[in-house]
């Protein structure tokens, strides 16, 4: 193509420009490209600058800089934790509200905590603990984590399960299986999509959560997320853009194992 | 407890199951025999499928009871019972590859080792263990190879076609070995050639295996190919219980011809034994013992019906042809009969061509007119005066030429005639749903259910749609009202 051409091809864009179902995407792709992609790209630049040059330097730091590892291992232990609990509490309240027939009501109920800002629950959960003589510490952090990330949880799971066709469990009773064996060996495995969407919407979000670890804990637990947050204040922007890759890469690594299990099923079920 | 206990394996009786107090079967009581292949059949809606989930224990009845050889087993759960289902959209367990679906029920059960133990009361039981790997393996092969799917264990289930997902769900019900198997419309998915070549399939599998097959479907031609007794129910009550032959041939009453296969069904009276009178003419049947001059329902197989040259002498009446249509192996023809007041139309298949317009001969050899009583003659309902000149039916104040105090018990007749429909239910006196219509060859005859759940029965030109809401009224002088005697119940 020859540059001159090129106001003429312009030109002729404009000329021939129809309003398809495509142009209406050009908004959307814009604010990605402001807001999500360049912000990316910033990150990206900023973890390979040190002293105003290019140098793996930042990546050194952080390697041997023992507490930043031990935040690490924590958020991991504290995301382990919480998602765990959350499963083993949200799952027997998703269960019997597919029973119901006013289930999905309840449900609301449950999400309804959800409109109110997180950081305004946090600080009444922070007031609340210290008028009942809490010592703030792990426990109230994992607590605060829970309440926060359960509704996220319960509702995919209160969507898979209430969609099982109801002929499953009958060919299982059918088939020879008590009630107990009719969960484990057909009920349980075909909720897999909602717990693998539950264990991603929980994990992911509370090993990267931030405030709420600090204010339930008088700042003596710092979580990753927490972490990163200090870096930028501190403007030690090199180290704290590393640290926001190795967060992003933890997200990829966990959703694509959470899709090998589920064999891609869980995006379907989400909500 | 029965006294042909031997023969009998299910037995039902006098079941009732409601659903928020809707009855959806009505006392129904009857056995299956050993080795049978029965089947139910009947509109949607019927009550066919509840029974079966009844006997597979997904139901439990409202009253009544289920035995099972004999031991009654109404409160037994369904994984108890020593019978399996083959659903009607397959339930395979998507998690679960075919060879695994299969196991599924080979893995959970236990079998006695031949040893036994004393517990401290002293009851004695017999040792139970699981089956061994190889076990399951075997008998997992062997039912794949019953139903021809030798290779695809190890194939999702997913990514089979609808005849294989089906055979794959008889597979997993027959390699527990039940003494029944209970099959809910299971063929209902599948297109027809698959449909076809499925019930030849089950019916070799049944002459095969020996078991009882206990089979619900709507489709009256697989029930004839297929059952042995057929089972027909409506509104929850059972209607006819026969062989395929004789509900063909020989239908209880007018609901079960106009449901299995095409027939004309005309009203008629029974002049004397041997004599029908219906179109305005006499005929020659073989039935006897009706009353003198009862009405009746005669029904005539469309394929019973001869069709010749109008001048013929063995013609019984002619017709005018008023439509002529090839279905493929026949001929389908609609010929108009004048009678006194009214013109009848006769359907009849037959191998030849007529032309529309032209006068044709009709033969119909005796023993082919069927004389079946009439489920009714007159709705007759009992009730109570509402006021003077008002009667009440069925929750609804009818306007009536009776000046009986308030509160009288009366019997109140309608004839068929009587009754007017209207398509706004708003406009009729009382509400309704009409739950079947049957064409007598000039008018069709309508049930329309009440919300009391009475049934009037009704005459009417038009045919009304199966399960719509219609409204009912009567004209006052049409409306004839006897006084019953008060009971005193004091």
């Amino acid at each position: 193509m020859k540059l001159k051409d090129l106001p003429k091809k312009a030109i002729d864009k404009v000329k021939n420009f129809r309003l398809t179902r495509r142009v209406f995407s050009y908004p959307y792709i814009l604010f990605l490209l402001l807001f999500v992609v360049t912000p990316l790209v910033i990150v990206l630049v900023n973890a390979f600058i040190y002293d105003g040059s290019l140098s793996f330097q930042n990546f050194v730091d952080l390697a041997t800089d023992g507490s930043s590892l031990k935040v690490l291992g924590t958020s991991i232990v504290v995301g382990i934790v919480t998602t765990v609990i959350c499963l083993l509490l949200g799952y027997p309240v998703a269960y019997i509200l597919s029973k119901w027939k006013s289930g999905s009501v309840i449900v609301v109920l449950f999400i309804l905590p959800m409109w109110v800002n997180f950081l305004i629950r946090t600080y009444a959960l922070q007031t609340i603990f210290e008028n009942m003589a809490v010592t703030l510490g792990m426990g109230t952090v994992i607590f605060g984590m829970v309440y926060n990330f359960i509704p996220f949880m319960i509702m995919p799971l209160h969507t898979t399960i209430s969609n099982i066709d109801k002929s499953f469990k009958e060919a299982a009773q059918d088939l020879g299986a008590s009630p107990v064996a009719t969960f484990f060996k057909s009920t349980l495995p075909l909720s897999l999509p909602g717990i693998i969407s539950g264990i991603t919407m929980v994990f992911i979000p509370t090993i990267s959560a931030f405030a709420i670890s600090q204010l339930l804990s008088n700042n003596s637990i710092i979580l990753f997320g927490d972490s990163i947050n200090l870096k930028f204040e501190n403007k030690l922007y090199g180290v704290g853009s590393v640290m926001s890759l190795i967060m992003l890469a933890l997200v990829l690594v966990s959703n694509f194992f959470m899709n090998k299990i589920n064999k891609g099923e869980a995006a379907k079920n989400l909500w | 407890m029965t006294n042909q206990t031997k023969d009998v394996i299910i037995e039902l009786k006098n079941v009732h199951k409601d659903y928020d107090g809707k009855p959806a079967v009505k006392n129904v009581s009857f056995s299956v025999k050993r080795g049978e292949f029965v089947t139910f059949l009947g509109p949607s809606g019927c009550g066919k499928s509840t029974t079966l989930r009844m006997i597979a224990g997904f139901e439990k009845p409202t009253s009544g009871a289920v035995y099972f050889n004999g031991k009654n087993i109404t409160e037994i759960p369904p994984h108890l019972r020593p019978v399996n289902t083959v659903f009607q959209k397959y339930a395979l367990f998507p998690h679960l590859n075919v060879f695994n679906n299969i196991a599924f029920g080979l893995k959970i059960k236990k079998v006695p080792t031949g040893e036994t133990f004393k517990d401290r009361k002293g009851n004695l039981y017999e040792k139970l263990r699981k089956l061994t790997k190889q076990e399951i393996k075997d008998k997992v092969n062997n039912a794949l190879k019953l139903v021809d799917l030798e290779d695809y264990g190890h194939r999702n289930v997913n990514s089979l076609s609808g005849g294989q997902q089906q055979r794959v769900a008889i597979a997993r019900a027959l390699v527990n070995e039940p003494e029944v198997l209970l099959l809910d419309e299971p063929l209902g998915a599948l297109d027809l050639k698959m449909r076809k070549d499925m019930q030849i399939e089950l019916m070799n599998m049944h002459k095969k295996i020996g078991i009882t097959f206990v089979y619900v479907t709507h489709d009256q031609e697989e029930a004839l190919t297929m059952s042995d007794t057929i089972v027909v129910m409506r509104d929850g009550v059972i209607q006819q219980i026969a062989n395929p032959q004789k509900i063909y041939d020989e239908p209880a009453h007018a609901f079960v011809a106009d449901f299995i296969g095409e027939s004309n069904i005309f009203s008629g009276i029974m002049r004397k034994d041997c004599v029908v009178e219906f179109f305005d003419r006499e005929f020659e049947c073989v039935d006897k013992g009706f009353k003198k001059n009862e009405p009746i329902d005669v029904i005539i197989r469309p394929e019973d019906i001869f069709v010749m040259p109008a001048d013929n002498q063995a013609a019984m009446m002619t017709g005018k042809v008023d439509s002529c249509v090839f279905k493929g192996d026949h001929y389908q023809i609609v010929a108009l009969i004048e009678g006194k007041e009214e013109v009848n139309e006769l359907l009849i298949h037959d191998n030849t061509e007529v032309k529309v317009g032209d006068e044709i001969g009709i033969f119909i050899k005796p023993f082919d007119l069927h004389i079946m009583h009439k489920a009714r003659i007159i709705n007759e309902i009992e009730t109570e005066m509402w006021d003077e000149g008002v009667v009440e039916i069925c929750g609804g104040k009818f306007p009536c030429n009776s000046n009986l105090p308030s509160g009288t018990p009366v019997k109140v007749s309608i004839d068929f005639d009587d009754v007017i429909v209207h398509d706004d239910e708003e406009d009729g006196i009382i509400g309704g749903e009409v739950v079947s219509s049957i064409y007598k060859g000039s008018y069709y005859q309508c049930i329309i259910r009440a919300d009391n759940y009475y049934n009037f029965f009704v005459d009417t030109d038009d045919d009304w749609l199966k399960g719509d809401r219609v409204g009912l009224s009567v004209a006052p002088d049409k409306i004839i009202i006897e006084q019953l005697e008060r009971k005193d119940e004091e």
